[in-house]
This record gives C-alpha cells, structure tokens and sequence, in this order.
C-alpha cells in the first residue's frame, strides 16, 4: 500500500489537496522512488550547455546528484554523480570540461560513457594490495539514466519503463517547445531561488493561472497579465503537463475594475514606470501570445513572459525545501539591442523579479500555516470541478488537478477508496 | 575640495547608501545615485562563468525610482528588517572628482518573529563622482556570492 494512503483523500476529482501530501517526510521518500525515479522524464538541462565533447554539468533529478556530459560520439549522457567505490560525489562543479571523470577521494577514473577506465594501484605494491584477481574493471559503470533530448532541451529518466520522451510530451506540449526552441540559443545566465516549502505548491503555483493577476499586482498593474486577458490553458492527454497563455492588450479595463472591486488591492491607483522599457514585448512569434508558463512534470518549468526566456528547474531539497534554478537564453541571432531587452526583462522574473518574486513567499506562507493541518484539505475548485481539459479563460486553477491526477496515479492513490 | 577629504566623502556615501537601506529610507536612497547610472546585483556563479545575467538591473535612476515604487504599492514581499554590515573600504582616485572604491559587506534579514538570517555576502564595486562637490554613484555594482538566493530579493542589497 502506498504511504500515501495514511491521508484521507475526500474525493476522486482532485479538487480537494490534503496538506500533508506537502509535508510528510515517508511521502517524499516514496515521491523519491515513485517519481523521480519512477516512469517520468526529469528536465536535466539545455544541449547549448554542453556544446563540445567533455562539456559537463551537474544537477539534481529530485534530490539525487546527476552528472551529464556530451561523449565524443556527440550524444548526451547523465549519471547518478557518485562513484561507484565508496560513493563519494564524482564531481563538484557546477560545469566545466573534462576527458575523464576522477574522483577526488580514491582517485577512481570513468570516461564520458561513464565506464570505469583505470584504479590506482589496481594490482597493489610488489604483488601484495590491490584489487582481487577476480575484480572486473569492465564491469563497473556509473549509475546511468535514460537521456532523450527534444528541440536541444534534454531529459532523463532512471526507469526502463517510461514511455518515449515525445509521447511523454505529447502534441501541445510539443508543439510549445516548437515554438520556442526554435533556433540556435545563447546563454544569457543563472540565477537560484531557495524557498522552505514543498516541491509540489511550486508546481501548483505554476498551474494556476487564476493567481497570476491577483498574487502579482506588478502585473496587473501594468497590464502584462490580467484575468479577463484572451488567453489559456493547454494540457497534455493526461493533463501532467500545462500550457498557460495570455496575449497582451486584450483586456477588459472596466470589467477588470469591476472584478477587483471590494478587495483590499489596489488595481489602479494611475502610477506609470518611469522608465516603461521593460513592459515593451517585441513580438517574435507568428502568434500573439506574450505570455506563456509551460510546466512539465514533475521538475520543469519554461516562460516566456515577453522577451524574457528561461527554463525553471525544481529540485527538492526535502519535504519543506526546495531550489528553483532559472537558466536564461536568447537566440544567437539577437543583436546586442536584443540581448539588452532580454537582460532588462530578466527584471520582471527570478528571485528578484518584479513579477515573480511573490511566489517564493507564497509556497512559504502555505507551508508555514499547514503544519499541524495534515489532515485538512487545500480547495481547488477555481475553473469547476468537472472535466480536466483544455479551455480558453484564465480564471482556472483546472490544470492542479491534473497534476494532481498523474501524482495519485504514480504513488497508487485510489480516491474512490480512499473516501 | 582636496583628495583626503573627496576620499572621506567617497567612504561617507559608502556609509549612507547601506544605512539609508537598513532605515527603510528608499526613497533617499534613489538620491544617493547620478541620474545616469547602473546598479546591478549580480551572481558571482554568472560573473565567474562570463555570463551577462543580472539578479537585478537598472540603467538610471528613473528605474531605481520604478523599484521602490513597485516594492511599496504592487509588490509583497517578505516583511523584514536589513542590517548591513560594511567592511573596510578600498579606494582610488580615477581622475579629477572621479573616484572608484570597494568593499565588502554581509546583510543580514530579521523577520517579523525576531528570526534572523545571513541574506548575503558580497563585495560592492562602485564608481562615484563629484557633482558640486557632492559625491554622487555612478555606478555600484553588487557582486552577490550568496547566490542561491534564500526566498527572493525584494529590497535592495
């Protein structure tokens, strides 16, 4: 039985969230194996990382240490960055290059297939020491994962069973990453975000297209976003991964007056940026959408909130923490005028971000109030409650509970029975 | 004005930019800046790697300006109070009434509860220059080593 099912799940249709899936350190070991372990593709990192052969960075699929490196075949690989002697971390830096992989403490040495190649005094000191006549170097290798790549972003998966990473996508999905990735990138920079709550109110967040205007007032303000925008949302068949979208300049002033009307925010006191450069999108699209927050489960994250690019990767760090990492891109046929855009928006995002940063308070403020609340549950009902699927309105918080459906699905929770 | 006392000025700015922070003085804050300038925080991780990603970026004083209007009217943040602490000043004279300087400072959050935590460590790298005899940034450029930042960065460092 799964740990899990120690929670009382009230209903099959996902709209109710027991705190304690956020808190529960026996579910987050078995979110561990079930998941990011489990028949998943885990975003790993962009192909433009690692160009050249010997290319490296090392990363984190869940809370495991993973090492992923262009062989001189040119493919990608990815390893549990561990040796396989006495398990201590391969490598330690973020990226670089390298012909080999030596650990630090035995000096044990793999190549880029992760293929032990040589031991230091394999056959000890005047034939005394050393490794057992019957130790097979040739059979010793690295943990691997399962590598695909789709349009230069590169995933990873630990189990034999997962489907093909372009299934696994599925056509909107897809489709998005078309759209995006669609020429050569250039690498604009890093920044990380630590925030004490569960891996999983992240991915609620990102699913929820109903707090964008409402948690972030920058945006309603400005109107970059606001809820009676055109705009979306697109999920997969088993609607694990979600795709939503707005269009700048499509929205209804009086009715969003209206709407916000009564509440303690204010929607429009008449301030104006001094310096309005970083609201201006640069349509670069055959579409007129100028907002997009793709989530693919369990660990990613893409935007594209006008010109400013990046993936978010979410690595966990224990039930009550975790690490966003944002990798910034633009194309390498930006001019510097573009790049400049692409740099200044970057202040709408991140840890730092006009828009963004009220997310990290959020997870935590979740967090913190739910602690002795396990057994109480989270509402998720903006939207209805019936179908998942696809629609055009953004006061939805819909794609939670899909997300919600393949987690029940992948750690063994049966509503119905639960109830 | 002779250079000991330009160079007492350059420290004195130094001084009033991370107490006018740790006051909650923004709005002064934005004064202490040319209206031309550049202030960025950056990651040490980016800055090491040659990448030209900022943490936080403005290019006048119109966008200092954007920030704090932004941190008091749309944005919610982390209620806290900021206590920098400055270290010792390295300084040197550019040119006439131009002068660069560094140093490196550790800010530290207190929450609401009384709880506080290490924000950031880092090294401030600053050009100042003289307008009327007022010493005035150019430009400060925070060089951020703490950059696994620990819930956002909302008030400036």
């Amino acid at each position: 039985m799964s740990t899990a099912m120690s929670l009382e799940w009230p209903t099959d249709d996902f709209s109710r969230i027991p705190f304690g899936a956020y808190l529960d350190e026996d579910i987050y070991v078995e979110e561990q194996e079930r998941i990011f372990r489990g028949p998943t593709w885990s975003y790993l990192a962009l192909e433009a990382e690692i160009p050249n052969t010997g290319d490296f960075i090392t990363t984190y699929v869940g809370d495991t240490p993973v090492l992923v490196n262009r062989q001189r075949d040119g493919q990608v690989s990815a390893f549990v960055n561990r040796c396989m002697h006495r398990g201590s971390m391969l490598k330690r830096e973020c990226r670089g290059n390298a012909t080999m992989h030596t650990c630090l403490y035995h000096q044990w040495s793999y190549d880029l297939k992760g293929q032990l190649r040589a031991v230091p005094f394999a056959k000890g000191h005047m034939g005394r020491g050393g490794l057992p006549p019957d130790f097979d170097i040739k059979s010793v290798k690295l943990t691997s994962m399962r590598v695909e790549s789709y349009r230069g972003v590169l995933f990873g998966t630990f189990s034999d069973d997962t489907e093909p990473l372009v299934d696994y996508l599925g056509d909107n999905v897809r489709a998005e990453l078309d759209r995006v990735f669609n020429r050569p990138l250039s690498l604009l920079g890093y920044q990380r975000q630590r925030i004490l709550g569960n891996w999983k109110l992240y991915n609620d967040n990102v699913r929820d297209p109903n707090h964008g205007a409402l948690l972030h007032m920058f945006h309603a303000t400005f109107g970059l976003y606001r809820p009676t925008q055109r705009g979306g949302v697109k999920m997969d068949d088993r609607h694990r991964h979600n795709i939503s979208y707005s269009m700048m300049g499509t929205s209804d002033d009086d009715a969003d007056a209206e709407a916000f009307a009564g509440t303690q925010k204010v929607f429009d006191k008449g301030f104006r940026l001094e310096d309005p450069s970083m609201l201006q999108y640069d349509k670069e699209y055959p579409d007129d959408v100028s907002l997009t927050i793709l989530s693919i489960f369990p660990n990613m994250v893409m935007q594209q909130i006008t010109n400013s690019l990046c993936t978010r990767q979410i690595q966990t760090r224990g039930p009550g923490e975790l690490e966003l990492y944002w990798t910034y891109f633009g194309y390498t046929d930006d001019d510097e005028k573009m790049t400049q855009h692409r740099l200044n928006q970057a202040n709408l995002v991140g840890p730092g971000g006009l828009i963004s940063m009220e997310d990290g308070e959020a997870v935590e403020m979740v967090h913190r109030a739910v602690k002795r609340e396990q057994d109480e549950h989270g509402i998720v009902e903006i939207g209805g409650k019936g179908e998942i699927a696809d629609h055009d309105y953004l006061v939805t918080e819909i794609p939670i509970r899909g997300f919600w459906s393949y987690y029940y699905e992948l750690m063994g929770i049966d509503g119905e029975q639960a109830a | 004005m002779g250079a000991g006392s330009e160079r007492d000025a350059v420290v004195a700015l130094m001084i009033d930019y991370v107490h006018l922070i740790d006051e909650d003085r923004l709005e002064d804050w934005v004064e202490l800046f040319t209206d031309d300038c550049t202030y960025k925080i950056l990651s040490r991780e980016n800055v090491d790697a040659g990448y030209p990603l900022e943490l936080l970026s403005c290019h006048n004083k119109g966008m200092l300006r954007d920030r704090v209007v932004s941190l008091r009217e749309a944005n919610l943040y982390n209620l806290h109070t900021d206590k920098h602490v400055l270290g010792m000043v390295r300084t040197h004279q550019e040119g006439d009434g131009v002068w660069t300087a560094q140093a490196n400072f550790s800010l530290y959050q207190s929450t609401l509860d009384g709880e506080t935590d290490l924000f950031a460590v880092g090294t401030y790298r600053d050009r100042v220059v003289f307008d009327n005899g007022q010493p005035l940034f150019s430009e400060k450029i925070v060089v951020n080593d703490t950059f696994a930042v620990a819930r956002m960065l909302s008030t400036p460092i």
